[in-house]
């Protein structure tokens, strides 16, 4: 016996089976935004800032990532961002720091 | 716009329809995807509103406030200091207009659940699909009898509300001649900004040092101990301020003599020239009317992963209002963070989209021992499914080693980066 698929459905099928993976690309988006959105109150909404605190809009990711990692190693000495630093795991940091690079200066 | 059959057959039968679509159309013609209604525009309600339109302008975002401008509280002691007046801390709410956030300079009374509406000062009822509440506190003066009237607190001063009560308490400070006595009451925890009355206790040390040097600093606390940046406040009492300041635990205030300026306390009374009596606090009256206290009379409990209340759905609570998770203080910058959390699961909920399972939020408290010198306690919080609450990170956060200039530099970037990510 010959399966057929109806194409309405199959096409409905291949919709839903690429929906999945975007949502969830899509709700992991948002969960590094409201993580970067955790540094705004001091390095300014999306990371311009307009005080002597850093701005980290536009900056190489790698460059963000090894700050944080000194940060949270105490090489790099720090009067609040050694203990900031520690909050996020190194995924996090990732994320974050990608984010950021992302950012219009 | 979502709205479930029943919602919508609740709006029919309560004749709201037609406001409800009325409200339909977006800046650019579209419809919108949704109404969200923010009461109060402090450090969470401006951040709120802003955030949203910034992620998602396709949502209309009505913005309630009674005031004309935001004037921030963190600082505010430095009024009392002497080294900030108030228009230093005052900012505009104008800049939010660019992002479409619709402003209304009014009180909101009342809030319908059920007919999901707003009723405001003027009459105006404002509908919405989600609702933001973030009133901060309001004062308890019942169990202070002596402290009911209005004239009793226009002599005995809260400035717990940064506004004209701290422009007042600077004019009784800079009255009050020198060899007087000012003495500050503390309620018990949990209140509006742990580290402040502490902080406030070093910048009125600070002005009297240098213009009343024989005056001196009463710290009635109703705690048993110092509630935050312990070591850091002893300090500055220990040190630079030795003969001014003296710290009295376990002094909790149960009456007020006006006409003498007498604190009474459990074990006997303290006359003060300067008596400055921050009262216990609860949630704003807009959360008391509307329902969403759940604990002791006083806080809103709400689901961390979306800020919305765990009893009236639909209404989401903010800042100081709400029933505080573990070692998370009442402060500007948490209010900041639970609006962030509080946007995006907005945004979700409205769409129909998942809410981020995941949410974090981060505080980072500023105290001034002077005009330079700062002390900071900060936190990293993370959602925790098994408790269902945030709860510290370990090994995170920390305290300054001691007061120091750098902090102070960052104290006053903070200020105008936070302002800025609320309003600008």
């Amino acid at each position: 016996m010959k399966f057929t698929v109806h194409p309405v459905l199959a096409a409905t099928m291949l919709s839903i089976a690429a929906a999945l993976p975007s949502a969830a690309r899509a709700q992991d988006a948002n969960a590094v935004r409201g993580m970067a959105a955790t540094c705004a109150n001091c390095h300014g909404t999306d990371g311009r800032s307009s005080g002597a605190v850093a701005s980290l809009a536009g900056i190489d990711k790698s460059r963000i990532v090894q700050q944080m990692q000194d940060f949270k190693t105490g090489k790099r000495p720090a009067t609040i961002m050694h203990q900031l630093a520690k909050g996020y795991s190194d995924t996090q940091i990732d994320q974050i720091a990608a984010y950021f690079a992302a950012q219009k200066k | 716009m979502t709205l479930s059959r029943r919602d919508f057959i609740k709006r029919l039968s309560a004749g709201a329809a037609a406001s409800a679509f009325a409200g339909c159309a977006s800046d650019g013609g579209r419809p919108a995807a949704g109404r969200v209604v923010v009461i109060g525009a402090g450090y969470a309600g401006a951040t709120a509103a802003k955030y949203i339109r910034m992620w998602s302008p396709d949502i209309e975002v009505t913005l309630v406030e009674r005031d004309g401008e935001f004037i921030s509280c963190p600082l505010s002691n430095l009024v009392l200091g002497g080294s900030k007046s108030l228009s230093d801390l005052t900012v505009g709410y104008g800049g939010l207009a660019k992002y479409g956030v619709r402003r209304v300079r009014d009180d909101a009374l009342a809030v319908d659940p059920v007919k999901r509406e707003v009723r405001l000062a003027s009459g105006a009822t404002l509908g919405y699909d989600r609702l933001i509440v973030a009133p901060g506190v309001d004062m308890q003066y019942d169990t202070l009898p002596g402290l009911k009237t209005a004239d009793a607190q226009s002599k005995v001063l809260h400035a717990w509300k940064a506004g004209a009560q701290t422009v007042a308490l600077r004019k009784q400070l800079e009255a009050m001649g020198d060899g007087g006595v000012y003495a500050i009451h503390i309620p018990k925890a949990p209140y509006r900004c742990p580290p402040g009355p502490y902080e406030r206790a070093c910048q009125v040390a600070h002005y009297f040092k240098n213009a009343k040097p024989k005056s001196k600093v009463l710290i009635l606390d109703a705690n048993e101990d110092v509630v935050s940046k312990k070591g850091l406040f002893m300090a500055a009492w220990n040190g630079p301020y030795k003969g001014i300041v003296e710290y009295r635990p376990t002094s909790e205030l149960e009456d007020v003599d006006v006409a003498t300026l007498t604190a009474k306390l459990q074990f006997g009374s303290v006359k003060a020239d300067v008596l400055n009596v921050v009262p216990p606090q609860r949630a704003g009256n807009i959360a008391l009317v509307s329902g969403l206290i759940t604990a002791n009379n006083r806080w809103c409990g709400v689901n961390w992963l979306t800020m919305e209340s765990v009893k009236v759905p639909g209404v989401h609570v903010l800042g100081d209002a709400t029933l505080s998770a573990q070692l998370m203080p009442k402060s500007g910058h948490m209010a900041n963070q639970h609006a962030k959390v509080c946007a995006a699961a907005v945004i979700a909920l409205i769409k129909n989209e998942p809410v981020n399972s995941q949410p974090m939020m981060v505080n980072t408290c500023y105290s001034f021992i002077d005009d330079r010198n700062v002390v900071h306690v900060a936190s990293v919080h993370t959602y925790d499914a098994a408790d269902k609450t945030m709860l510290p990170v370990k090994g995170a956060g920390g305290l300054s080693d001691k007061a120091n200039e750098l902090e102070g530099t960052y104290a006053m970037s903070w200020a105008k980066n936070i302002w800025a990510d609320m309003l600008a």
